[in-house]
């Protein structure tokens, strides 16, 4: 089975999202901007009057400070060298329990590491059982190493079950972030100050890794991705290649497991399974494998998501399954891939001619979610949220009864026709937006 | 003795269930390329519409209707997902029915509920079937036998007996050459999908009530049937149906014997105790390990023999 031959896309993508030297300081300031949002975000949703900051907030923006580490290592495996990986969690949480076995000797004071540097720890965790799975692993590409990542995956986490002493069974290990060993003499017993160590190691982090995309390691990735015979050719060995991207990636995973032990001072088997890996997966295809930046936008949403809307719905991960699965068929090359598409036609000027389509698509788009979500939500809370003894509520105010049949009829029926009314609506966007890349493309062969 | 001739039966049970999952997949797999990760999740739905099926109409017509409507889910999957996600490649497919899958999960907790349902064998079969050594071999297991029996040589016959048949053959290793020969390749490839997802629903009918029929259960047979595939090779449905059997086999009779590697190094004149190091793991007992070996096999295969057992491509 070959994959290269059939994957043109992610290559072409990468030549066109790769800023051009003129907007080279434009994504500077973007760097900025993004650190000077996350440095801010806290204070929005601090609470004055108790002096207070919002405990659900801190902890979901560290969350996503970690998981931005986590994908954006394993976008090194998949976006960059090609290798699909099913079991990249297991590198994050080994790096976690690492992480949480030296804050344990800290504490005991078998060790003296300030807790700034405790994220190095489980990023040599991740470095070291990386160099042993990516031994093994990244002797196969394509198919082949993503079934090897799947069985690594399978055996480690029914490892963490069995083997009681380094991983502790169900329970996992706990551990307590306050060693009292600080650089900064911060206790870290406050979630803001972790909050903001986060915040530094995945500055750190996303640095590293985007210049680790400009080294020559980072190019002969790219280019046995996409022919590997003819890296070989050159007289590189693909194989090495392979392995110390992998290596690479285990430490930035092992980084953001450290994180995550630090953050939530408890280390589980869930660390390592199927699951975690599947999210690594999701907010990288969902962001865009194309280029650097796609994993942070999946991250942002796959996070919000998964805190927002899990504390309403009981089927958020529905959700995000169809959310993938319309982006796998209709965007595949993620968001980042949807807003790069519009370069060719902003250069000639002409956006503002899409406002209009967008909108007229935006009104049937939303009715089809807010019907589908209906449905789903009326399903859901019939078998499963009724026997919580919760009523249905819609927007707070409107109580519709899911046990009788009118609000079933009127939302599927609002599905079918929205859905109809979309398809119109997306062939006339369809056609505008050929109109405009034609005339994008002439003016670029003009000029 | 009559531990290992109940293990063999029950191994050669579970073989089989294996191999009516396992050779859907590896046609789908070796004809277009495409890793199902949706397949168990036919077999999950197969097992709960034979659920839902034999509370209304009985048993009997859910094996008949149960394997149908999965077979016109996987034709539906097959014409309006996979072959538009085709044209980007390999990977955005293999991404398309693990999105699937996951929303399968979804749906079935959100219809069945989160816990187990209790569909059950039918009276009609619930009966010992004969006694070996003091151990009932209940009737339903030679029933799944017989089913799964007769459907390898149901596929035997079609494979190699008809048209279509010898079309799929060929699809199967030259799908190209196929193509260029004027068939209709596409509507071959959905024909398969819809093939295979069928035989996933009928292992689901037959299998639901034997294991139990909960939402996890597409998650915890998923990689043990790609394990098979992969084992057993592209492109041969012989090295699959070997594989089914050696994989139901090792499962079974893993769970029989009690030892660890601290015992064989025994008969050595070495003695595990708490301070040896690695002690943990030179004790964990074979039932335990028994979860691992296929996953030890999968590396393994891919590792020394990326072909698998009798396949004749890489993987």
């Amino acid at each position: 089975m070959t994959m290269e031959t059939a994957q043109p896309g992610p290559a072409a993508l990468v030549r066109s999202i790769e800023p051009a030297p003129a907007a080279k300081t434009r994504s500077h300031w973007l760097w900025l901007a993004a650190v000077a949002i996350a440095l801010a975000l806290p204070w929005l949703f601090f609470n004055w009057s108790t002096g207070r900051h919002s405990g659900f907030v801190l902890i979901m923006l560290s969350e996503i400070g970690l998981m931005t580490i986590f994908a954006l290592s394993f976008n090194m495996q998949m976006g960059q060298s090609g290798l699909l990986s099913f079991g990249h969690a297991i590198l994050f949480g080994l790096g976690g329990y690492c992480t949480a076995h030296a804050l344990n000797a800290i504490k005991a004071g078998g060790l003296w590491l300030p807790t700034e540097l405790v994220p190095l720890v489980g990023g040599l965790g991740g470095l070291a059982f990386g160099a042993f799975f990516g031994f093994i692993a990244t002797k196969q590409r394509a198919t082949a190493f993503a079934m090897i990542t799947l069985g690594l995956g399978e055996l480690v986490a029914a490892a963490a079950l069995m083997f009681t002493g380094f991983f502790g069974g169900e329970g996992g290990i706990s551990t307590n972030r306050v060693t009292g060993v600080s650089l900064l003499g911060a206790s870290y017993s406050a979630s803001w100050q972790v909050y903001y160590l986060i915040v530094a190691w995945t500055l750190i982090s996303t640095v590293l890794m985007r210049l680790q995309t400009q080294t020559p390691l980072g190019r002969l990735a790219n280019a046995t991705r996409d022919n590997f015979e003819r890296a070989e050719f050159i007289g590189y060995d693909p194989r090495m290649v392979r392995f110390c991207q992998y290596l690479l990636s285990g430490f930035f995973a092992g980084i953001a497991g450290a994180l995550y032990a630090i953050l939530y001072e408890i280390v589980t088997f869930d660390t390592v399974s199927a699951p975690k890996s599947a999210t690594a997966l999701l907010a990288t295809y969902i962001g865009g494998v194309g280029g650097f930046y796609g994993p942070i936008l999946g991250t942002i949403l796959i996070v919000l998501l998964q805190s927002g809307v899990s504390l309403l719905s009981n089927a958020w991960l529905l959700y995000v399954g169809v959310l993938f699965v319309v982006m796998v068929m209709f965007a595949p090359n993620g968001i980042l891939g949807l807003i790069a598409m519009h370069g060719p036609i902003a250069r000639s000027g002409r956006v503002a001619a899409l406002i209009v389509p967008y909108l007229r698509v935006l009104l049937p788009g939303l009715m089809v979610v807010g019907a589908f979500v209906l449905l789903v939500e009326m399903a859901s809370f019939v078998t499963i949220g009724a026997e919580q003894g919760k009523s249905f509520k819609l927007g707070g105010a409107m109580h519709i009864d899911p046990f009788t049949l009118p609000p079933w009829v009127a939302a599927a029926a609002a599905l079918v026709v929205a859905t109809v009314w979309l398809r119109l609506e997306a062939r006339a966007l369809g056609r505008v937006w050929d109109g405009l890349s034609d005339e994008a493309k002439r003016l670029g062969q003009a000029s | 003795m009559e531990v290992f001739v109940v293990s063999l039966l029950n191994g050669l049970v579970y073989g089989m269930l294996l191999f009516m999952l396992a050779s859907g997949l590896t046609l789908i797999f070796s004809m277009m390329g495409v890793l199902n990760f949706a397949h168990a999740s036919a077999y999950m739905l197969g097992a709960y519409f034979a659920y839902t099926i034999s509370l209304l109409i009985g048993f009997w017509l859910a094996l008949l209707i149960s394997p149908l409507i999965c077979g016109l889910i996987g034709a539906g999957i097959e014409m309006w997902g996979l072959r538009r996600v085709h044209k980007n490649g390999h990977i955005a497919e293999l991404l398309f029915t693990f999105g699937l899958a996951l929303i399968i999960e979804k749906l079935v907790q959100m219809t069945w509920g989160l816990i187990a349902v209790p569909y059950r064998v039918p009276a009609l079969l619930d009966f010992p079937l004969f006694t070996l050594y003091g151990t009932n071999f209940p009737a339903y297991r030679a029933f799944m036998l017989l089913i799964s029996g007769l459907m390898f040589g149901t596929i035997w016959l079609a494979l190699t007996r008809t048209r279509i048949g010898l079309i799929v053959q060929a699809s199967l290793t030259h799908p190209e050459m196929v193509s260029a020969l004027g068939h209709n390749v596409p509507r071959v490839f959905t024909l398969v999908f819809a093939g295979g997802t069928a035989l996933a629903g009928l292992a689901g009918v037959i299998g639901g009530n034997y294991h139990t029929t909960e939402p996890s259960m597409a998650f915890t047979m998923g990689p043990i049937v790609f394990v098979v595939v992969v084992f057993g090779g592209l492109g041969s449905l012989a090295g699959c149906f070997i594989a089914s059997l050696l994989m139901g086999l090792i499962q079974t009779f893993a769970v029989v014997f009690d030892y660890s590697p601290a015992d064989l190094l025994k008969q050595f004149g070495l003695t595990v105790t708490s301070s040896t190091p690695f002690a943990e793991v030179l004790t964990v007992p074979l039932p335990r390990i028994g979860a691992l070996l296929p996953y030890i096999l999968l590396v393994l295969i891919l590792l020394v023999r990326p072909r698998g057992l009798l396949g004749t491509r890489d993987t």
